[in-house]
């Protein structure tokens, strides 16, 4: 097993702007991210050797930037890629492949502009293509929110009580100059959006947003000699279940074994325990994405993630600050926002997030992709062990 | 050149798509470890085993879980609410469609209610729906 604090994340940006970036394609987004993470680190492209990026090809990416690497990676699982690709890199650098990692994503999910996502459920031929998306015409809000029904009948929790996420996450990014939707909202407010897919509203459902991101990675030796603090990253874990079958590919579509699997590796490797998190990162799609996370990482037992929620233990002030930035509902969500959800616990770890919770020594950041295709865990920590 | 999303079937899951024009959900079964199986695939996902075949299965599943889709996949054809449905087969496995034959509704779709296979045109080709099991079709 890689030694937890082995590595270190040495730099870490967003685009310059977020939101609607109407001058920039997904590709300059992820440029000006890159830009933005190496003069975070205070570095230039010759001191990485080791390059990764999802949704674009990874020689075209690398090129642009001026790295020559030794290593690359381009693994794409959805929106959480970056977290896989750092799983990689952390390997990569353990294993003395290369030594500096950039991991880049841009997309312009708002306005559109330039290349796509190269992640596409709908492929022709493809299994979503033949057996799934027919149903939805590929709308997520009425497929990867299938469980939310049988959830709320099996455990009681109502329509008010399932809204309370999307109002505590709100009251998060009133604090955040960069999130999109920042007046405070109430369950009132939320349950009298638009319907899209009942029992789905709209101020349930994530943000369409354009945004980049960033990070470098590098061995703990060498994250001592950069200008920030390092932000250590402790252990993770990702697994795989549902194919784009999603996400009727669960096998126990309450209790999904692969989020279980990807919290497990994370603790394991991290060596450490749910007590010593202070802060908590699971990425928002839609408002049910952080019940499943709570539960199947083990925060509390199943069955109790929209209470937990409910009861306020994951808004400011709560034992459990989650999703601080605002998350994928109030902050941004690009299409694939595991970036953006990244960045905000490395910003937390560092002590600079706006809306920065106090004493932040240990940060869980937990990912999907592909909806319930992929997950993946990461620990992130001020100092090594 | 039909929608991106009107099915293409692949030499595999030709005789999925064969059943449903002739009105029979045809899905595949291990001979190995009998397990019957759903997207169609030329391995068996519980026991790795390629000794598998197609079988007609008897259409009967239940409702495990809904959504209603305010603004349905226009190729459907339907301006109102449409579900999109997490349906159980009897045989085991667990699929995306719609029920159809019904009030789109909360009260007229119930969890856990009797369901049968129906099959309906979508573009050019037929497709895979179920109905309430009492309906009569
Ligand atoms: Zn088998």
């Amino acid at each position: 097993m890689i030694p937890s604090g082995a590595t270190a994340i040495v730099g870490a940006a967003e685009s310059t702007e977020i939101g609607a970036v109407p001058n920039m394609s997904s590709v300059g987004l992820a440029i000006d991210a890159a830009a933005n993470a190496m003069s975070d680190a205070g570095i230039a492209a010759s001191d990485i050797d080791g390059f990764t990026c999802g949704y674009f090809p990874v020689a075209d990416m690398s090129r642009q930037l001026g790295i020559f690497p030794k290593w690359a990676d381009n693994t794409v699982v959805g929106g959480c890629s970056w977290f896989f690709q750092l799983r990689n890199a952390v390997a990569a650098i353990h294993a003395g492949y290369c030594h500096t990692v950039l991991i880049v994503y841009g997309e312009s999910g708002k306005s559109t502009r330039g290349l796509g996502q190269s992640f596409d459920a709908g492929q022709r031929g493809g299994t979503g293509q033949q057996f799934d998306m027919l149903y939805s015409g590929g709308q997520a809000a009425a497929t990867f929110t299938l469980p939310v029904l049988r959830y709320q009948r099996e455990y009681g929790l109502s329509d008010e009580e399932l809204a309370v996420g999307a109002v505590s996450q709100r009251q998060w990014a009133t604090e955040v100059p960069r999130a999109t939707l920042r007046e405070p909202t109430s369950v009132e407010e939320v349950l009298n959006s638009p319907m899209i897919a009942w029992p789905i509203r709209r101020a349930m459902c994530c943000l369409v947003s354009d945004a980049g991101g960033a990070i470098i990675v590098t061995s703990a030796d060498r994250a001592k000699d950069y200008p920030k603090p390092p932000v250590y990253i402790l252990g993770s874990g990702g697994a795989l279940e549902a194919g784009v079958m999603s996400p009727g590919g669960v096998r126990e579509p309450l209790r999904p074994e692969f989020i279980r699997t990807s919290g497990e590796a994370a603790f394991a490797s991290s060596g450490i325990t749910h007590e010593d998190i202070d802060h908590l990162m699971i990425y928002d799609a839609f408002i049910h994405t952080p019940i499943f996370g709570l539960e199947g990482l083990g925060f509390v037992n199943y069955g109790e993630g929209g209470h937990f929620i409910a009861e306020g233990h994951t808004a400011p002030g709560g034992k459990l600050p989650m999703n601080t930035s605002g998350g994928g509902l109030s902050y941004a969500h690009t299409g694939a926002y595991g970036m953006l959800c990244m960045l905000e616990s490395i910003r937390q770890v560092r002590g600079e997030a706006a809306n920065q919770v106090a004493d932040v020594e240990i940060a869980l950041c937990h990912g999907w992709g592909g909806y319930w295709s992929a997950c993946s865990t990461l620990v992130f920590g001020a100092s090594a062990p | 050149m039909p929608h991106p999303l009107v099915p293409v079937p692949t030499p595999e899951t030709q005789p999925f798509w064969d059943g449903c024009q002739e009105g029979i959900l045809r899905i595949n079964k291990c001979l190995t470890c009998g397990s019957a199986y759903f997207p169609p695939s030329p391995i068996c996902p519980e026991c790795s085993s390629t000794d598998v075949e197609y079988f007609d299965a008897s259409g009967d599943a239940t409702l495990y879980s809904y959504t209603i889709q305010q603004k349905p996949f226009f190729l459907w054809g339907s301006e109102g609410p449409r579900s999109v449905a997490l349906v159980k087969l009897a045989e085991g496995p667990m699929l995306t469609s719609s029920i159809v034959n019904c009030e789109q509704t909360p009260e007229a779709l119930q969890l856990d209610m009797p369901l049968r296979a129906t099959f309906v045109p979508f573009d050019e080709i037929t497709v895979l729906c179920f109905e309430p099991a009492e309906q009569q079709s």
